[in-house]
């Protein structure tokens, strides 16, 4: 194949993927408006689900890091939402609505950014030592601790009883309120997605993306090329902490209502499932596992209610199928693929071989 | 006021009651190519593991132009100007053999999250110059057309020369090269003979551990043999092929005094 015809091709691939992706969004932009209102919830649902998604495979599927904990930092990012828009037990003078007025939710979606870096870096700092096995277990205790503080402090967080009545979002100046209507939130999901997947996109193009990856196949020989292994794998924490945190307040929103069993060590299973099931390391592929994980079981419960007994014994025989029949996931990374695939001719182009 | 680019001074390193290297002092001058020689477990790795920063050296010092090196975290050191490569091959597979490359460049630049996130220019412009660059280092080594071809299909001996383009594109003062003869055919020892040549006078000093021999004495000036961690020789490769000491730790106290008698 001579170079002329190989950019051509690329081009008019680039093409099609173009108009796909397109096609895609104007589907996501319409199909609320020809769905029920449980399905529109259940949309809501997987938009947050693919958002938390799409944090955790920053941490997994690119620098490589299992932390089977991360719920916690969705959980934060709840709380943080509670707690400052005074719906709390906690009464200081930066709580309540009084303080925050009707932009409180845009302002503290920004603030649930900061917060939620600083509390990625205070666990990671000490847990990011770790590697493999260690690393997973202490995650894991992590994301616990964060949910039994939750589940304790009476006067912070409510306890056991969560904290309710939480204010839903407002746009200042047209006085929207979102309400209990699934649509508005639906589509501040997908304006926060779009911005989410554009952000790790850059990144992955980048000597970041370049260095988590280096991570992930290798930390000696990363470290001795010069990748400062700590200092990438605490920024991939802090960056899926942050994603978390927005999912969170906007869950927190949505439901008006946070209590700690929201964030069971179940729930970072979900998200883990949704990014292994998709293909670790692929953006399109934590999405597609967020559809499958969230949407597919919530749809059937929808149509087939009687089906919900069995619901994790489905998940079960799904997730041990995909290892065995497609263990790349669903939309597997380029990379990943090729580390997959047996043993083949390098001189075969990677299309003839898929 | 030092007029050598490497100092090494009585490097030690213990693992529990081992010592696998004993106050072992080398030094070497920029534009060199040293070698390092000496049976197996002689400790040669490990004293490379010591100055890379992959072990924290026990006891003695390690300079790089006069400026300390030992307590550095590797990846300092690797900014300060060493530069590796293993001797198990250790590159990233997944990734193509130009973004292997790009890995090692990345070590000079400085774009951050921000800068990528808003595709700044400095971002952008060192993108650029990592692709550009990096192209150079793989035809530099003789596998520039492998760019895109994930590094895991490269062939044993051009993985090999993988890892020494991705040690250069840190820009190093000094190559550190472990083994890199290990599983080449002579052909391939030839051409990796000229390429380290190459190295050296583009510039970055070497050394080299190595076992094959006629690689050992076709580049290096001067040799370093290391034996039970301690060395035991330095010199012209010549000198050292007639050296007591030298014989014995390869073939035996017995060969020794074979070759004295002799």
């Amino acid at each position: 194949m001579n170079s002329g015809n190989g950019t051509n091709n690329n081009r008019s691939r680039r093409l099609a993927v173009n108009a796909a992706v397109a096609l895609l969004a104007l589907f996501l932009l319409i199909i609320p408006n020809f769905v029920s209102l449980a399905a529109r919830e259940i949309l809501v649902l997987i938009a947050t689900f693919a958002l938390l998604a799409l944090g955790l495979n920053i941490v997994v599927g690119f620098a490589g890091l299992l932390d089977l904990g991360y719920i916690a930092f969705y959980a934060t990012g709840a709380y943080t939402w509670g707690i400052l828009s005074g719906a709390g037990p906690i009464r200081l003078p930066f709580t309540g609505t009084e303080f925050w007025g009707e932009w409180g939710f845009w302002i503290i979606l920004l603030v649930v950014l900061g917060i939620n870096m600083c509390i990625g870096v205070m666990l990671g700092s000490p847990t990011l030592r770790l590697r493999g096995d260690y690393l997973a277990i202490v995650t894991l205790g992590f994301g616990e601790i964060v949910r039994i503080v939750a589940n304790n402090l009476d006067n912070v967080t409510g306890a056991a009883l969560g904290i309710s009545r939480i204010p839903h979002p407002k746009i200042p100046f047209i006085g929207y309120d979102f309400g209990l209507n699934p649509l508005p939130y639906y589509y501040l999901l997908l304006l926060l997605l779009a911005l989410g997947i554009t952000v790790i996109r850059r990144l992955d193009h980048s000597r970041i993306g370049r260095a988590w990856i280096a991570i992930r196949e290798d930390e000696v020989a990363a470290g001795a090329m010069g990748v400062s292994t700590f200092k990438m794998k605490l920024l991939a924490f802090a960056i899926g902490a942050t994603t978390a945190g927005v999912a969170g307040v906007v869950f927190a929103s949505k439901s008006n209502f946070v209590s700690p069993a929201s964030f069971d060590v179940f729930a970072s299973f979900l998200v883990l499932c949704a990014v292994v099931l998709g293909g670790m390391g692929s953006i399109p592929g934590s999405l597609a596992g967020a559809v499958v994980i969230v949407g597919v079981p919530s749809f059937l419960q929808l149509r087939f209610p009687q089906l919900d007994e069995y619901r994790y014994w489905m998940f079960g025989i799904i997730l041990v199928s995909m290892m065995i029949f497609r263990p790349q996931g669903l939309i597997p990374s380029k990379r990943r693929e090729a580390e997959l695939m047996l043993e083949g001719d390098p001189d075969i182009p990677s299309e003839a071989t898929t | 006021m030092s007029d050598y680019l490497l100092e090494a001074s009585k490097v030690t390193k213990v693992f529990g009651g081992l010592t696998a290297v004993r106050e072992v002092d080398l030094t070497i001058r920029a534009g060199e190519i040293r070698g390092l020689i000496g049976p197996n477990g002689a400790g040669k790795t490990t004293f490379f593991n010591c100055i890379t920063g992959v072990y924290k050296p026990d006891g003695g010092q390690v300079r790089l132009e006069g400026s300390r090196l030992n307590g550095l975290k590797p990846h300092r050191i690797t900014k300060a100007g060493v530069a590796r490569t293993f001797q198990q091959i250790r590159l990233f597979a997944e990734m193509t053999s130009l973004e292997n490359v790009q890995v090692g460049m990345d070590a000079k630049h400085r774009a951050g999250a921000i800068s990528a996130i808003f595709n700044l220019p400095r971002h952008r412009r060192e993108n650029e110059e990592g692709s550009v660059e990096g192209l150079r280092f793989l035809r530099f080594v003789g596998i520039e057309r492998y760019a895109n071809e994930p590094s895991r299909n490269l062939s044993y001996g051009d993985q090999r020369r993988l890892e020494i383009a991705r040690a250069l594109g840190t820009r190093p003062k000094l190559l550190l090269l472990d083994e890199p003869a290990a599983g080449m055919n002579p052909r391939e020892k030839e051409g990796l003979m000229d390429l380290i040549r190459k190295i050296r006078d583009s510039g970055v000093t070497v050394l080299l551990i190595e076992h094959d021999m006629k690689v050992v004495m076709g580049v290096c000036e001067r040799v370093a043999v290391l034996d039970h961690g301690e060395k035991i020789a330095e010199g012209a490769p010549e000198e050292l092929q007639r050296d007591p000491r030298v014989i014995e730790a390869y073939l035996g106290r017995g060969a020794a005094e074979d070759a004295a008698g002799a």
